[in-house]
């Protein structure tokens, strides 16, 4: 198959399934408070795009401050656990279980402790994102071959080289997967605690909507969380382009 | 340097691997270390490099007693460990990188780039070059070490025959230029007999040194290695004689 038309196959039955919506919205009369059709739901997004961009722009603050602070917390844990077993044997099973969770449950008790402001939104985001992105960088960093490592040794490098040098390094792409994880649930994070108690964002918006059956607006702001969270995961793509040359390599040197 | 291995001891688990292991290699000489697979042929030489540490016994450079990790050494393992994430000019200069003379170190390393076979190739990623380049670009790296005796860790081995052949060739041409104390390991018996001044066959449990060949001097060529049969064969049953012990 071609690389176009690869590519091509799953727009095109995505744009089949929405002509039926439509379709079958428009021949059955179905009302816009039960099914909206595609096309009042792209049409409630360009009228409403003063107040979503306001609304988004909230919430990608929430999304970026969060995933900043997870993976700070994450590089730092992550090196812990990989200095010390005993570290590592502790907190990775408390890790795990802290995933188990539900997050639309410790969300009003965080707002309960910090109140209505962006912090508990943005705890939500760095509990989400947190988990993904150190277990990547620790796994990452325990897979290197230990040949590796006696190279730097026999070479008379530092154990803090060995870090930099080589550990770090090569624990790279593995991290990259893991903040593209993070990157997709970052918005909705930020979603889930603008929905439980806030004044703004996408999360507050889609509730405000919602109570005010305006189905259109819901499906509206759906497609605007699937598109801010593409855009979070085009974001962390490109950041590994940047930081990551070799992966995308052109051939260097002569043939 | 002169190097002097002495009644070394050492074990993995209950049963000792060495256990009084003495050997010596000459200033400027190429010795290399045949023996059947596990019999402690590579873990002689992470020994010497300090990745293990002995039991018992001492470790001598020109006399003087070496301990842990040594500037004498320069350790090539079997896999280039070229990191994937630095060009081959970055790579190269490791030793320099470590100890902040990287400048200096990618000026000699440019110098030294056509002999190794690289020209051309100092900007490239490792994942563009062939195995027997990347082979090449890990040896210049250990070239590039200051140290004065070269650790070589079956360097060819992950080779096919082609690929390893030519370096063979290669290092024999090398040599004079190295102009270094050389500590090969290797389970090819005509890759040691080509490249080396003596070989030692190691084998045994606890091992140690069976035998001990003097290569006479000539000059190395694949007609001179064809017609060493005579020592090929004996190397061959020194091996497979000591292949018949437990080991």
């Amino acid at each position: 198959m071609k690389k176009t038309s690869r590519a091509a196959l799953p727009v095109l039955a995505i744009v089949a399934l929405l002509a039926l919506w439509e379709a079958l919205v428009r021949i059955m009369k179905v009302p816009s408070y039960v099914l909206p059709a595609p096309t009042a739901v792209l049409s409630a997004l360009w009228k409403d795009r003063a107040a979503l961009m306001q609304h988004s722009s909230v919430t990608v603050a929430e999304a970026l401050i969060g995933m900043g602070i997870s993976l700070v917390c994450a590089l730092a844990l992550g090196m812990l656990m990989d200095v010390s077993e005993k570290v590592k044997a502790i907190v990775y099973p408390i890790l795990v279980v802290t995933q188990t969770v539900p997050m639309i449950v410790l969300s009003p008790i965080l707002i309960l402790y910090l109140g209505f402001g962006a912090a508990p939104k943005i705890l939500t985001v760095v509990l989400m994102c947190f988990f993904p992105i150190v277990v990547s960088f620790a796994d990452g960093m325990a897979q290197i071959d230990p040949g590796y490592v006696n190279l730097i040794r026999t070479y008379g490098g530092s154990q803090l080289q060995v870090y930099t040098l080589v550990k770090i390094p090569y624990a790279m792409p593995a991290l990259f997967s893991g903040l593209k994880v993070a990157a997709t649930y970052s918005i909705s994070g930020a979603v889930v605690g603008e929905w439980v108690a806030s004044q703004a964002g996408i999360g507050y918006y889609l509730l405000r909507v919602k109570n005010s059956y305006a189905l259109d607006k819901m499906f509206a702001s759906v497609l605007v969380i699937i598109l801010l969270s593409l855009m979070m995961n085009g974001l962390i793509t490109l950041l590994q382009r940047l930081c990551l040359p070799h992966l995308y390599r052109k051939r260097k040197g002569r043939k | 340097m002169k190097l002097k291995v002495d009644n070394i001891a050492f074990r993995y688990d209950e049963e000792p691997l060495f256990k009084g292991l003495s050997f010596d290699v000459e200033a400027g000489e190429f010795v290399s270390i045949l023996g059947p697979s596990g019999c402690g042929k590579s873990t002689v030489l992470n020994l010497l490099a300090g990745i293990l540490t002995p039991e018992g016994g001492s470790m001598l450079v020109d006399g003087a007693p070496i301990k842990g990790m040594s500037s004498h050494f320069a350790y090539m393992p079997q896999n280039d460990l070229l990191f994937p994430w630095k060009t081959i000019l970055q790579n190269v200069c490791l030793h320099g990188r470590l100890h902040g003379t990287e400048k200096a170190a990618q000026a000699r390393a440019r110098e030294l780039f056509g002999l190794f076979g690289l020209a051309g190739y100092e900007d490239a990623w490792p994942s563009d070059l062939s195995g027997g380049m990347r082979q090449r670009a890990a040896f210049l790296r250990t070239a590039l070490c200051d140290a004065d005796i070269l650790l070589l860790d079956e360097p060819f081995g992950a080779l096919d025959v082609i690929s390893r052949g030519d370096m063979q060739d290669w290092l024999v041409s090398m040599k004079q230029h190295l102009g270094r104390t050389c500590l090969l390991v290797t389970h090819d018996i005509d890759e040691a007999i080509f490249l080396s001044d003596r070989i030692l066959v190691l084998g045994g449990r606890p091992a140690d040194i069976r035998s001990e060949y003097r290569v006479v001097e000539a000059h190395r060529t694949r007609d001179w290695l064809y017609s060493q049969g005579e020592l090929r064969h004996r190397l061959h049953d020194s091996i497979r004689g000591l292949e018949a012990r437990p080991c």
